[in-house]
Formats: structure tokens, sequence, C-alpha cells
């Protein structure tokens, strides 16, 4: 607890500060977290908070941030235990090139950062600014003269949204918008 | 039946003790009296007279203290000499949040070496937030040979091997539940402690431990133990693990599962999803840790009747969240992390009519980048689905006053209600108003309300309100709120049955604090930090209430007249003894 009182202190004034003020008059924050220093609160005991939070102050150019002990109310057990899980699947991202015919270079996105078939070809059709069309088990895609396909582990090339998603983020090597005739092509029977 | 009992021999006339005494032979009251089990009943009936002190004290099993320093081991075991069942409870609430100084006591030892000598055939012992060594713990086993049910939630100082001592002697054990401690875990090695001979475990829960166990004696334990209806495993279990141990285990009735995501081959899966829908006693499902959601289908068949799910370690997305929860009629309990979103928890108000207990728990509570998250929308929407809901703890980033009105609208019945705004201070956001009238709205609507956490910017006229209106409160918990003496006198003042009251970060001052002067000792304790209480006004409070601890604890470099922490409780035992340096008795 002892390094930690400066900063309760402060905020104490402030929050009085804050409160005999307009409503609306938020300002950038009355709490001001700091991921790391918080893992510290939950991992060390008090005495450490000291140390770390001076060192906060040295390497931060935004308005250097001020931690509030014990807020939000989450028991140390609990933090814990998502700590660790995002620490965890923070593992590095799944980063695919994406190409499409006729564009003049690739592009590259973290699968990871999706979490399916839709937001995927949404982002790509921002990326590339294009439609790709209704998907259907049948027929594949309709309706435009683009197909989205990949390169699978074994070197095939895939129709994008045949498979369970989990199972096409580990096994995707590389995306590739198809256009024309090769597209209109695709999963129609071959 | 017990009720209408006691009500015939209170309606009986109000002659002497001694006519009493001859028409209502003591055996006949202790007997009686032997069926109640509530210790508020209990304290009730104490009171009636002296015979019915007697007889209750004589009868009592099972003694629950809900404040360890409220009285000692030996005014306890004066008073009741039969007692074979204990729950304890230590520390202030806010020390799970580590608000409360390292040492600060609530060590379980001095009442061991009691129980030891004047309970020497107790059999339960249940304990909330206190200090338990692995000394104590070996101690424990070996001085109580009928002992039988050991429940250590949200304590700390011991380590595995203590774990070991109570696996190798206590041969009679039915429950060992290890929950949410600070565990110094030294390695899995105390689950192979128990003897080959040993069958009578029912309940086991180490979810809160980290290390790998010997799996070959876990597998032997789960198998040899038939009346186990109990099993919460931890991390290190995997899904092919679980599967083995389910089929022997088929009786469970509450599982945790380990890590919910290793691969598994189509057969492995398919093993899997057989076993678990021969577990047709099951109602309550945990861990789940890293579940994937591909592997969720096979808890389907178990899902149609759980009554208690909790995923708060499984980060589910809103649509991996509505898959399973169409499957789970009949839930009444469900716990979830916010990276269902709003989706996630519409996907609740469709699918669970009889849900009673929502918890939502925050992925990223520290991370202000995180746009993601539950909002007012997915409350809102459980609240028009689930018309039973009486207990809620929410976290969110954003409220409005309007949400809360038509949530509690839909949901009257309240008993619970825990809203944490993460960000302190906040405003409705949209008319950015405080949130007074939130708060007004839950305590004017649920009249059954028991436990209130306000959050976000709060004006004096939120505790006017519950003062008011909140005649059930029991227990109040406040952060970051208020903007004078007057709301903590409004509190006081009007909700007579508060028990607790916890307070951090809010402009209440001495003349707040002694408003509370006649009702401090009819609640068990009131908690004050970072206000602008002083020493002086401690020192007002324990001259004028002796029957109370008035304990202060200091910072570092604090200006000498505040007083950062303020904890206060009655207590029949006097000052305690034990207290470090940094905690000030006054």
């Amino acid at each position: 607890m002892e390094g930690s009182v400066g900063y309760d202190n402060d905020l104490n004034l402030k929050a009085t500060e804050l409160r005999l003020g307009l409503p609306g008059t938020e300002p950038v924050s009355i709490v001001r977290r700091n991921k790391r220093s918080l893992q510290q609160v939950a991992d060390d005991d008090c005495g450490v908070n000291g140390c770390k939070s001076d060192d906060q102050n040295e390497t931060a150019p935004p308005p250097p941030k001020a931690q509030i002990v014990g807020w939000p109310p989450i028991r140390s057990y609990r933090k814990n235990n998502i700590q660790t899980k995002k620490n965890e699947s923070e593992g590095g991202g799944i980063y695919v090139k994406v190409s499409m015919d006729g564009a003049p270079y690739l592009r590259k996105i973290d699968l990871k950062v999706y979490s399916g078939y839709p937001e995927l070809l949404q982002a790509i059709e921002n990326m590339f600014k294009f439609t790709i069309g209704e998907y259907s088990e049948r027929e594949g895609y309709k309706g435009s003269d683009y197909a989205p396909t990949y390169e699978d582990k074994d070197g095939d090339w895939m129709l994008v949204g045949d498979v369970p998603w989990e199972m096409f983020i580990t096994s995707c090597k590389r995306l590739r918008i198809m256009k024309g005739s090769e597209a209109r092509g695709l999963g129609r029977g071959v | 039946m017990e009720p209408s009992e006691l009500k015939r021999s209170k309606d009986s006339p109000n002659s002497d003790e001694s006519t009493r005494r001859s028409s209502f032979p003591d055996e006949v009251l202790e007997r009686v009296l032997s069926l109640l089990k509530s210790h508020r009943d209990r304290s009730s009936v104490s009171l009636v007279c002296k015979d019915w002190y007697n007889a209750e004290r004589w009868s009592r099993t099972h003694v629950f203290i809900g404040n360890c320093y409220s009285v000692s081991p030996e005014i306890v075991a004066r008073r009741f000499p039969k007692i074979r069942s204990v729950t304890l409870k230590g520390k202030p609430r806010f020390s799970d949040f580590n608000l409360v100084p390292e040492n600060w006591g609530a060590d379980i030892h001095a009442w061991l070496v009691v129980f030891a000598a004047k309970y020497p055939f107790l059999e339960e012992l249940r304990l909330k937030r206190m200090a338990i060594s692995d000394e104590s713990l070996e101690f424990l086993a070996v001085s109580f040979p009928n002992f039988k049910a050991l429940s250590l939630l949200s304590c700390d100082g011991f380590s595995t091997n203590g774990l070991a001592a109570i696996a190798t002697h206590c041969k009679n054990l039915t429950e060992l539940d290890i929950q949410e401690n600070g565990i110094d875990d030294k390695g899995g090695s105390w689950l192979s402690c128990f003897p080959e001979s040993f069958t009578s475990l029912e309940v086991l829960n180490f979810a809160n431990l980290s290390s790998d166990i010997n799996f070959d004696a876990l597998e032997r334990l789960v198998g040899r133990c038939k009346s186990m209806r109990v099993l919460k495993l931890n991390r290190s279990v995997s899904l092919e693990q679980l599967q083995r141990l389910l089929v022997n285990a088929p009786q469970l009735a509450e599982l945790g599962t380990g890590s919910f995501s290793e691969e598994l081959t189509f057969r492995q899966y398919v093993e899997l999803e057989s076993a678990l829908s021969n577990c047709k006693n099951m109602h309550t499902l945990s861990g789940l840790w890293d579940a994937k959601g591909i592997y969720l289908p096979a808890l389907y068949p178990v899902c149609t009747h759980l009554t208690f799910l909790n995923l708060s370690y499984a980060a589910l997305r809103s649509d991996e969240l509505a898959k399973l929860l169409a499957h789970c009629p009949r839930l009444k309990r469900l716990w979830v992390l916010d990276t269902v979103e709003d989706k996630g928890l519409e996907a609740v108000g469709l699918n669970c009519p009889l849900l009673e207990e929502l918890r939502v728990f925050p992925a990223d509570p520290f991370d202000e980048e995180i746009i993601h998250g539950v909002t007012e929308a997915g409350f809102v929407a459980v609240s028009f689905g689930c018309p039973r809901l009486h207990y809620v703890l929410y976290f969110c980033r954003q409220m409005t006053n309007a949400a809360v009105a038509t949530i509690v609208q839909n949901c009257p019945d309240f008993t619970h209600f825990r809203l944490c705004i993460m960000n302190p201070g906040q405003p409705d956001y949209i008319t950015n108003e405080p949130m007074d009238e939130a708060f007004g709205a839950v305590v004017k609507t649920c009249t059954k309300l028991q436990r209130l956490s306000v959050s976000g910017r709060l004006t004096d006229l939120t505790f006017e309100y519950i003062g008011r209106y909140a005649k059930n409160l029991e227990t109040l918990s406040v952060a970051f709120a208020g903007s004078s003496d007057w709301g903590m006198q409004c509190v006081m003042g009007g909700c007579s049955k508060l028990r607790k009251l916890e307070i951090r970060d809010c402009p209440f001052g001495n003349a707040a604090l002694l408003s509370g002067l006649e009702k401090y000792e009819s609640m068990r304790s009131l908690w004050m930090s970072a206000c602008n209480v002083t020493m002086n006004g401690c020192r007002l409070l324990a001259r004028e209430m002796p029957r109370l601890n008035v304990e202060v604890m200091k910072e570092d470099g604090s200006d000498d007249s505040q007083a950062d922490k303020v904890y206060v409780y009655r207590s029949i035992a006097g000052p305690r003894r034990d207290a470090p340096p940094s905690v000030l008795t006054l």
C-alpha cells in the first residue's frame, strides 16, 4: 500500500473537484489505468507498487497513467486467470497474403482478428473495393465476378467458406480473389 | 413444521419459569429446537427466555460467525458445547481487491487450538477470507478424528503441503473444497496422499490450483469414491482425461472441467460426448477454460438439465454462447465473460426464461481501448426475457438511467443488484446526467432488495433514495460517489436493516461517520477508505461506543490526522490483540 498512497490522495482531490464541476465535464479519465502495473498489483504485495508506479511516470509520453488500487472490483484470482489466457492467445496473429487478380500489389491480413467468414469477407471487400456475392454450399459465390479462394496446407486451392472457421484459419496459407471465368467456374461442379 | 410447533409453545400461557419447566421438559424443547437450522431463527429463539436460551445452546450443532473478531473462540466454546460444524469469515470484503494490508489478521490457529480442546468431534470447517498456515492445516488434520468437510474460500497463507496433510490424515473426509485462494502451489503430489483405502470423498474442488496432478492417482480416487457428486478439476486436466474420469463417475451432480481446448480426434470427441450424456444427474457445470467453440456441442446432452452454468473462464463469442444456450432451457444461474457482448445476452433473454441469476465479468477490465464488452442493451435484453431474474452482477462501460428503469420494471424482484460501471464517476452516457435516477428506480421498485452495489456518477440524491426506499437493504457497497456527508447520513438514518456498509473514495467525513453512532452496534461492520474521515472523528466514535472496535489502517506518507482506512465492527471480545503495527485500534 505504501507506494500507491500518493496516487490515491491525488485521485481523491481530483474526484472531489470533478464532482463540484458541471456534469459532463468528463476529464480524460479520473482513472487512468495501466495494464502492466495492475497485473503487478495482482501478483505482488503492496511494497512493489511503489517501484512500478515510478517507472510508469518515466516511460509514458501520453499523460502518465495512474492506477486505482482495487478497481474495478475483481478478485485477484479472476484477474490472474484472465491475464494468463490473454497472454497465451496473444502469441502472434495468423498473417496471410491476399492477392486479387488484376491488382498491382498484394495485401496481408491477420486471420485471428476476425471471428468468422462474414467479417473476413467484409474486410477483403473493403480492402479491394469490390463485392463478393452470396455464398451457398451448392453454387459457391453467386452474383459477382469474384470468388474468394485459399491455398490450404496440402497446396490445393479451395473455395473459402466450405469448412468450419477454426479449421479454415489453421489451414489457410494464402488467399486469392479469383476473377472472371475462372471464378465463375468454381463451385459449379468441376 | 418447526415454526408452527414453536408458535404453539410460544402461545402457551405466559406463566412463570417453574410452570413452564414442568409442562415442557428441557429435553423436549431441545429436541424441537434441534430441528431448527437457520442461525437467525436460532438467535431469535435464544432471546425468548433463559430456558430457551439454554435449550438452544445445548442443541446447536452448527455455528456461523460472520466476523471472526466479533467474538472469541473461548466465548463460543463456553456458550455452545456441542458444535460439530463451524463457519467463519475473517477479513473485510475489500481485502479481495488488495485494499487490506498484508498480515492484517484473521488467523484461524487460535480458533483451532480451542476447538481441539472443546470440540474434539468437530466435523466441518468452512472459512472465508481467513489466514491459514500449513501448520494449522496439519494441526487440523491430526486433531479431529471425525473431521469430514473442509471448505476454504478466498483464504491465504497456505500451500499444497497443507492439503497433503489433510489428504493423508483425514480418514473420514467427505469434502475438500478449495476455492479462489492465495495458495502457494508447490505441485500436485498432494492428491496422491489420499490412501488407497480411502473412499468417502463426495466433494472435491481443486480448480484453484495450477500445477499438474498425478492423473492416475486422481482416476483411481474418483473410481473408488462412489458417492462423489461434486468434482471440479483444474486447468491441467485435459479433455481426454476428463472423459476417462466421467466414464467412472456418471453420478456426478456438479462438474468443473479442466482445459476444454486440446485437439481431439473424431473418435475422442464422440467418446467425450457419450461420457457426458451418461451424466443424468448433472445440474452444475463450470471450468471450461479456453473453451473452443467447436467442442461445445459435446456438452449439449448435459445442457438440457443444467441449472447452473459457469462460463466465466471461457471467452466465448456471442454466436458460440447463443448456440450453447439454445440447449439450456432450464438454466437458473449463468456466469459469463463480457466477450459474449450484447448479442450473447440477447440469446440469454431468448433461451433462458427461468433465469434467476446472471453474472457478467469483464474479460479485459483494465484496458481502456477496448470498445467491446457489454452495454446497457444487453442487460435490458435479458430483463425482457427473464422476469424471474433476482440476482445480478454486471460489469459494463456504459449505462443509462432509462435502461435501468426498464430493467427493474421488467424484473421487480431483485434481491441482489450489483452494477459496476467500470469508469469511476461516469454519468449516463446519453443524457450526461448522474445515475441517481437509475438507482432510485431500483430501490423504489425492488422492495425485496437485500444487497446493492452502486457505481457511476452519483450525487447525494442516490443516497436519499436509498435511505427512503431500501427498507430491506442489508449490504451496501459504494465507490467514487456522493457529494457530501448528507448522502451517508441518509443511508444511516433510513436503512433500518443495514448490516454491512463498505465505502471507498467518497466525500463522506466525520459528520457522516458519527451519524451512524446508534446504528453500528446493530451492524456487522463498516468500512470506509479514502474518504474524509479524520483520526479525531474515529477517536470520538471509539470513545462514545465502547462496544465497537474502531480500527484505522494508516498508509505511509499520509497526513497524520487523516484516517485512511477505517474498519468499525461490533464485538463482545473487546479490541483484538493480534493486530499488525499498521492497524491502530482506538
